[in-house]
């Protein structure tokens, strides 16, 4: 008999299947947003594991989504190193901006901890386009980066191998994740979450475990941060702003809080709806502009009102009552 | 001295903008526990509404007037519709729903009235006041208007039968049910204030920054900031920190760190109060029983 667990393997599968062989079904164009929609789905892993599991919310993930893509490209492009070699620098510097960050974050409750986080979501531009620092961040220009080749001479285009190498990194990151919160480590994080002063008791060390799962938090969005700025091949300070923050947050609601397969819908979603609404400008003009805004501020609230675990547990649902219908009735009458 | 006299005077100016939108972020706080991320777009969302009416031909002070009184019944019925089923929600919840409103209300003004930047009248124009020249007539009369509204929330407050349950229901919900005030209008009136006084905000603070969709994310960001400084359960603390804020954020961008950073310096404030005195300065300091 059919068990959730071996559903959610099988779809696990047909899932990285599919995202296998998507690059080579896939035109070019195409490829690029496949390779975005995994970067996000890094993003929100991350953002994830410390709001929907460890209940701490973040406005502020565009930011270290930012020092991840800057760490890279001034890696890459000032100090050639090669790519493979700067992303994880990069977002081990990530890691260790968030722990900073989130030591003390661990002393505000939620509310202040939103407000933080706001505050350097709104900062982040600004600060990446600091005139101090022009030799290495490019001022408001940005950094250009060059895009690699596919190595040892596979017969890859680059967007094909770049698409590959989000994939590979996105699915080490998911079992990463996975494992964290399947453990010792994610039972920790669930009962600060939701019993902080029981949890305490216990003797799980709460203040420990809240700043290292900010900064675990931060090294998923710098690796997602540095992936982005090797796929787009330019980072500026405009593209990380508050509003990157904010679709990050839309994106674990929408795919469901605490849960890590949602992150796909959640990735698909905030791809997909801005592009959604640059095709529509072309016929209704700048008032589309305001679609996404619009969809994700009412999304935000219908979620929260009727939806609280996402597309992935509406899902996650339908599965649980298609199966009682096609198993338990038998059962019942033997 | 003639320039750090100047930036002085600006960042006062610019302060009692903070200081309104601080005080409207407390009036919901006090009775909640929990800060308004939507605060700055509804602003923006009232100041368009008074930019429309002008712009149809209304003189200044009945635009004024008619979208301080619009937008305090639109607080009323965002408070009644979106807020209250929330009442019980935990605090994540609360905040993604005001994150939700905040993308809605940004969303509608672009959508209603374009993403272009707009230049905002003035009541008070002319030659500066007093013969103050460090200030613009604008200015001087938008520190005036600070002052007002502090007085008129102050004496609300203290005066009034209303403002009395306001403050009761928002101290003991409990005992005030018990004394037969209704809770959950006075919650409702918190919020039309709110919308009300940040209105005010809004209509400010656009001669200054000018008029676009995008213009009260910054000045929120500085609001929170004051509110933060000056004790988030204070509404006179708050008010002192949107000043001190304005000041601030002004004479560190002027000589410190340079005008394009300047949103830093409110981080900065926010981080550094949290960290080292986070009830603010004059603030209760909270203790819960556990």
């Amino acid at each position: 008999m059919a068990e959730p667990g071996a559903l959610r393997l099988i779809a696990t599968l047909a899932v990285l299947a599919g995202a296998l062989a998507f690059p080579f079904l896939a035109s070019g164009y195409h490829m690029y947003q496949g390779a975005q929609v995994l970067i996000y789905a890094i993003a929100l892993l991350g953002l994830n594991l410390l709001t929907g599991f460890n209940g701490q919310l973040s406005l502020g993930h565009g930011a270290f989504f930012a020092i991840g893509g800057y760490g890279a490209a001034i890696l890459v492009a000032r100090l050639g190193l090669p790519y493979w070699l700067a992303i994880p620098i990069a977002s081990l510097v990530c890691f260790g901006a968030g722990f900073l960050f989130g030591f003390p974050a661990l002393r505000f409750g939620g509310l202040y901890l939103a407000l933080a986080t706001f505050a350097l979501a709104v900062a982040t531009p600004q600060m990446l386009a600091y005139k101090g620092f022009d030799a290495y961040t490019g001022g408001s220009q940005g950094v250009s980066l060059m895009k690699p080749r596919a190595p040892f001479g596979l017969p890859l285009s680059a967007d094909q191998w770049l698409y590959l190498v989000c994939l590979f990194c996105a699915a080490v990151l998911y079992w990463a994740a996975r494992n964290l919160v399947r453990g010792r480590v994610g039972r920790a994080l669930i009962a600060i979450r939701d019993q902080p002063i029981a949890a305490e008791t216990m003797g799980v060390n709460a203040a420990l475990y809240k700043t290292t799962c900010f900064g675990v938090s931060a090294l998923y969005a710098g690796v997602a941060g540095g992936l982005s700025a090797i796929v787009v091949g330019f980072v500026s300070p405009d593209s990380f702003g508050l509003s990157l923050s904010l679709s990050f947050l839309v994106g674990i609601v929408v795919g469901g809080l605490a849960s890590l397969g949602g992150v796909v819908f959640g990735a698909l979603f905030i791809e997909f709806v801005p592009n959604l609404a640059d095709q529509l400008s072309v016929n209704f003009g700048e008032s589309a502009k305001a679609l996404p805004g619009a969809i994700y501020g009412v999304l935000l609230i219908l979620a929260m009102a009727g939806m609280p675990t996402g597309v992935a547990g509406a899902l996650r649902a339908a599965a649980n009552y298609a199966m009682r219908g096609l198993f338990s009735s038998p059962a019942r009458t033997s | 001295m003639n320039e750090f006299l100047r930036q002085l005077a600006s960042g006062l100016a610019l302060g009692g903008v903070y200081a309104i939108l601080a005080l409207a972020l407390v009036m919901i706080y006090q009775a909640t526990q929990l800060v308004n991320f939507a605060q700055g777009e509804m602003a923006m969302f009232s100041t368009y509404f008074a930019w429309k009416l002008m712009d149809v031909g209304w003189p200044y002070w009945r635009a004024f007037a008619v979208t301080v009184i619009v937008s305090f019944v639109g607080g009323v019925v965002i408070e009644r519709l979106v807020v209250r089923p929330f009442a019980k929600a935990p605090v994540l919840a609360s905040i993604i729903v005001f994150i939700g409103l905040a993308l809605i209300f940004n969303a509608l003004a672009g959508w209603l009235y374009g993403y272009s930047v707009t230049s905002f009248d003035t009541p008070f124009s002319g030659r500066p006041w007093f013969g103050n020249v460090y200030m613009s007539a604008h200015e001087s009369g938008a520190v005036v208007v600070t002052f007002c509204v502090l007085a008129l929330v102050y004496a609300f407050f203290r005066f009034t039968p209303l403002g009395l349950a306001m403050r009761a229901a928002a101290q003991n919900p409990t005992s005030s049910r018990l004394v037969g005030i209704r809770v959950g209008w006075m919650l409702a009136i918190g919020w039309g204030l709110a919308a009300a006084i940040g209105a005010i905000a809004g209509m400010m603070a656009a001669p200054i920054v000018y008029l676009d969709p995008n213009m009260m994310a910054g000045i929120l960001l500085y609001a929170f900031a004051g509110a933060v400084l000056g004790g988030i359960d204070n509404p006179f603390g708050a008010a002192f920190g949107g000043f001190a804020v304005g000041v601030l954020e002004n004479l560190v961008g002027a000589y410190v760190v340079g005008a394009e950073v300047k949103l830093s310096v409110a981080l900065a404030i926010i981080i550094g109060v949290l960290v080292w005195r986070p009830s603010g300065l004059f603030g209760r300091r909270l203790v819960a029983r556990v």
